[in-house]
């Protein structure tokens, strides 16, 4: 795969030659085809971004798939940040501090790691591989339970650390940094930096990370995937509301519908969702160049 | 140790930590617990296996397992292979508009599982929900999605939306690092856009395929967030034990049985061990 000696990651995954490309004519059929596939997809988004423009009543009266009655978005939106003196505005916050620290933390875990095991032959590295694999096997949920009993023992469910240190382990992310460091960095550049006296993490953080990010932009967004859209791990370790995630939030306003007596919110879930999705959204579009070619690399190995 | 492999242990061993802290720990103590049992009288104390006799004649937790066993035949097969096509199709040169199918088809791996679930749950149900206004509109007398017997195939679907564009963009990755000279060769060859996929690209995705499969049988054998979040909409149709889960969680929060749950979580880490292993091995015998 590699045809070029060179450094670069991007530099490294040519292009397609011109020729084969220009001989293949467009296929509508295809395109069609395809297109089904891609109003499902899409079909929810649309039927979310429309509800979040209605009033509670106008969401029971109705049709899903389109615009009727008042145009409540902005309306909504208020309601959403002042709700309940404000909480979504503290949940929104509680899961950008667990998305920085968790996800941020697994992704220098992970990066750190994974160019220690690509870059050092160390004693006992095949035993620690091994032992990472086996537990990629192991759902995370399965140990979600465990984990909530450990924790209870130690007196530290309901808190912060209840949610973040679990979030920092994610082997699918040491498994990508491994790969992406076997590959992009080369044990040349790590030699004559050592013969000029510079010390490991230096080396780790002046030479490797820069040749690392497309590697390290790809494994943080889907990091904070993970974690932004986690619910199980607060879900089984959170009492108190002040601590939830957004997640937990909307999920709470939604089951507070169904109890009786319960304030009834759906406009607020509905228009709540829509905000909840838009960073995330926003930052795989921004960065799709990165985290595309970063996956691309961490795709060939096996 | 020389200087170099302790410079290697120092970068891994941040990672460890947490591992053995969120991995190892967590794992030893399910099972200390399993071996023990609180009784009404004499509090708790050891009962060797009686905890996991309990769990093989256990009939929720059966149910429950067959659940997702049957989840597992059916879903993952239809989302790899949409996946697989969606991927195919993309890399094929041959549509209009690729880059923008590529990235739409995967956004909704974006939106939390809470969310997904909310969108389909209103989407199917009675209070705002689709199939009502078909019903209205072509006097159609369509099912209803949450009703018992199909509410397990309208999570299948959600989880499918989920993803199939995230399996689809590895999938797509993996193909765009396809050796180009490879599709050249077969051109001047005269094979046709089949015979490429079958004798080029499809060897070529073994190892992802293997991937995306693997984690589909975790993640399904972990199934939860979705009929959690479902049952705030269908009450009726998603029992406590709907998955394996959902029983340990309820066992331990809801009913305080630690033992039988953490008990419940170690079978399920093992059948889930199994199953991947055993896919796995097979795979690995197919392509030698």
């Amino acid at each position: 795969m590699v045809a070029a000696p060179t450094i670069r990651p991007a530099a490294r995954r040519q292009p397609r030659p011109a020729a084969v490309r220009i001989r293949k004519p467009k296929s509508w059929t295809l395109t069609a085809l395809t297109t089904v596939m891609l109003l499902y997809t899409l079909l929810p988004l649309a039927w979310l971004v429309i509800s979040a423009s209605k009033t509670q009543e106008g969401l029971l009266s109705t049709f899903g798939l389109w615009f009727g009655g008042d145009f409540a978005l902005f309306h909504n939106i208020g309601e959403v940040f002042t709700y309940q003196g404000g909480i979504y505005l503290r949940w929104l916050g509680n899961t950008v501090f667990y998305v920085v620290l968790g996800a941020g933390g697994a992704t220098l875990l992970s990066a750190l790691a994974g160019y220690g095991l690509a870059k050092f032959p160390f004693p006992g590295r095949k035993a620690v591989f091994a032992v990472i694999l086996g537990a990629v096997a192991v759902p995370p949920t399965a140990l979600a339970v465990p984990t909530f009993l450990l924790f209870a023992k130690m007196g530290i469910t309901d808190t912060v650390w209840a949610v973040i240190i679990p979030s920092l382990m994610i082997p699918f992310s040491l498994y990508l940094m491994w790969v992406f460091a076997t590959d992009t960095v080369p044990d040349e550049i790590l030699e004559s930096a050592r013969v000029d006296g510079a010390g490991e993490f230096r080396i780790f953080f002046r030479l490797a990370v820069p040749l690392l990010s497309p590697g390290l932009v790809t494994a943080l967004l889907f990091n904070v995937v993970v974690t932004w859209n986690n619910l199980f791990l607060p879900l089984i370790m959170l009492k108190d509301r002040n601590l939830y995630p957004i997640t937990m939030g909307i999920y709470t306003w939604n089951q507070q519908s169904q109890t009786v007596g319960g304030d009834v919110v759906f406009h607020l879930v509905i228009t709540g969702s829509l905000l909840a999705i838009v960073p995330l959204i926003a930052a795989f579009l921004l960065l799709q160049r990165y985290w595309q070619s970063g996956l691309a690399v961490g795709s060939v190995k096996q | 140790m020389t200087r170099r492999s302790w410079i290697g242990w120092q970068f891994v061993a941040p990672f460890l930590a947490v591992f053995a802290l969120v991995f190892l720990a967590p794992i030893a103590y399910s099972i200390h617990l399993s071996l023990y049992r609180t009784k009404l009288i004499g509090g708790t104390g050891f009962v060797g296996l009686e905890n996991y006799t309990k769990a093989f004649e256990d009939p929720q937790f059966w149910s429950a397992v067959g659940r997702v066993s049957l989840f597992l035949v059916v879903q993952v097969p239809i989302m790899l292979v949409l996946a697989l096509l969606v991927a195919l199709a993309i890399d094929s040169g041959r549509l209009y508009g690729a880059s923008f199918f590529r990235i739409a088809i995967f956004l909704p791996y974006a939106v939390p599982a809470v969310v997904a679930t909310l969108m389909w749950g209103f989407m199917y149900g009675t209070q705002f929900g689709l199939i009502r206004y078909v019903n209205d509109w072509f006097g159609t007398t369509l099912p209803d999605p949450l009703a018992p017997d199909l509410v397990l195939a309208a999570i299948g679907n959600i989880t499918t939306w989920e993803f199939v564009g995230y399996n689809m963009i590895i999938l797509y990755a993996a193909l765009r690092v396809v050796d180009p000279s490879l599709y050249e060769a077969a051109a001047i060859d005269g094979a046709g856009q089949l015979r490429i996929i079958r004798a080029i690209k499809l060897p070529a995705l073994r190892g992802p395929l293997l991937i995306t499969t693997m984690f589909s049988i975790i993640g399904t054998f972990q199934l939860f967030t979705e009929p959690v979040v479902l049952r705030t909409i269908a009450p009726n149709a998603i029992l406590t034990y709907f998955t394996p889960n959902y029983y340990a969680w309820q066992l331990s929060v809801g009913g305080q049985q630690f033992n039988y749950s953490a008990t419940v979580a170690v079978v399920m880490g093992l059948l889930t061990m199994l199953v991947a292993y055993v896919v796995q091995a097979r795979a690995v015998r197919k392509a030698g």
